[in-house]
């Protein structure tokens, strides 16, 4: 289908193509709820293995080694860029799981229809973020 | 009709696609019991904290819960790297190291529990 006009854009007298998104139009592109949910969903995923991983083997382990260490990781952890980065961790994880939970259903094929599944995108991206916030909370102590 | 079959792309289906679905549902399983220890304890200190993994069931199930993370992260960026990394020596080299890091993370995570 080799032919030098751009059908990506409509013109008078041809029908106009539509193709897949590109990663780097994501900004450009008003994404739908559902759309949002899954990209951090991916996103989120990729941060919990990159940063997520490493952090939390290294804290479990200062934790559980003995009492000094566990005093290490207290002192680390009190730190707060690195009570930031737990937070971030935090609503990672959240939004993952819930996430997640919706794909499970939607596997299931609970809540496929298109309302069905902006409502229930609403819902995983509403609970996540409360929940991380009240993590957030307890985490920089304010209860 | 010949194509050559290239190393990073064939035949990865309902396998790993089922196998993120159950290691999922491993993982929330660990995540509620892990809570239910954290809730049932009356203060956290490093007694508390590291008597929860003292108990060798709870090791057990740790392993598994970290078992079934490493197979769950590795769908999970394999999937980004098929859809991102089109030229195929860079993504032969990405699920590498990842596969190769992830089971360090498990040898890290299995020398941590049982030095408890």
């Amino acid at each position: 289908m080799a032919s030098a006009v751009d059908k990506t854009t409509g013109t008078p007298g041809t029908r106009q193509e539509f193709r897949n998104l590109h990663i780097s139009q994501i900004v450009r592109y008003r994404l739908p709820l559902a759309g949002l949910v899954s990209i951090l969903h991916r996103i989120s995923g990729a941060a919990m293995f990159l940063i997520g991983l490493p952090l939390i083997l290294y804290l479990f382990q200062q934790s559980v080694l003995s009492e000094i260490s566990f005093e290490r990781y207290r002192e680390f952890v009190a730190n707060p860029f690195v009570k930031l980065v737990l937070v971030g961790l935090i609503w990672a994880f959240l939004h993952h799981l819930f996430a997640g939970v919706r794909h499970l259903l939607m596997d299931l094929d609970v809540g496929v229809e298109k309302i069905a599944g902006r409502t229930s995108a609403a819902i995983v991206l509403a609970v996540s973020i409360v929940l991380a916030l009240i993590f957030a909370a307890k985490v920089f102590g304010l209860f | 009709m010949t194509t050559s079959r290239i190393v990073v792309g064939a035949h990865y289906g309902l396998r790993d696609w089922l196998a993120q679905r159950f290691t999922a549902v491993v993982l929330v399983v660990y995540t509620f019991v892990l809570l239910g220890w954290l809730f049932a304890l009356p203060q956290l200190n490093y007694g508390t904290w590291a008597g929860i993994f003292a108990a060798g069931w709870m090791k057990v199930f740790t392993f598994v819960a970290v078992l079934a993370l490493i197979w769950h992260a590795w769908v999970g960026m394999r999937d980004i790297y098929m859809d991102y990394v089109k030229p195929i020596e860079l993504r032969l080299a990405l699920q590498v190291t990842t596969i190769v890091v992830l089971l360090g993370y498990a040898g890290w995570a299995l020398m941590t529990l049982w030095s408890v």
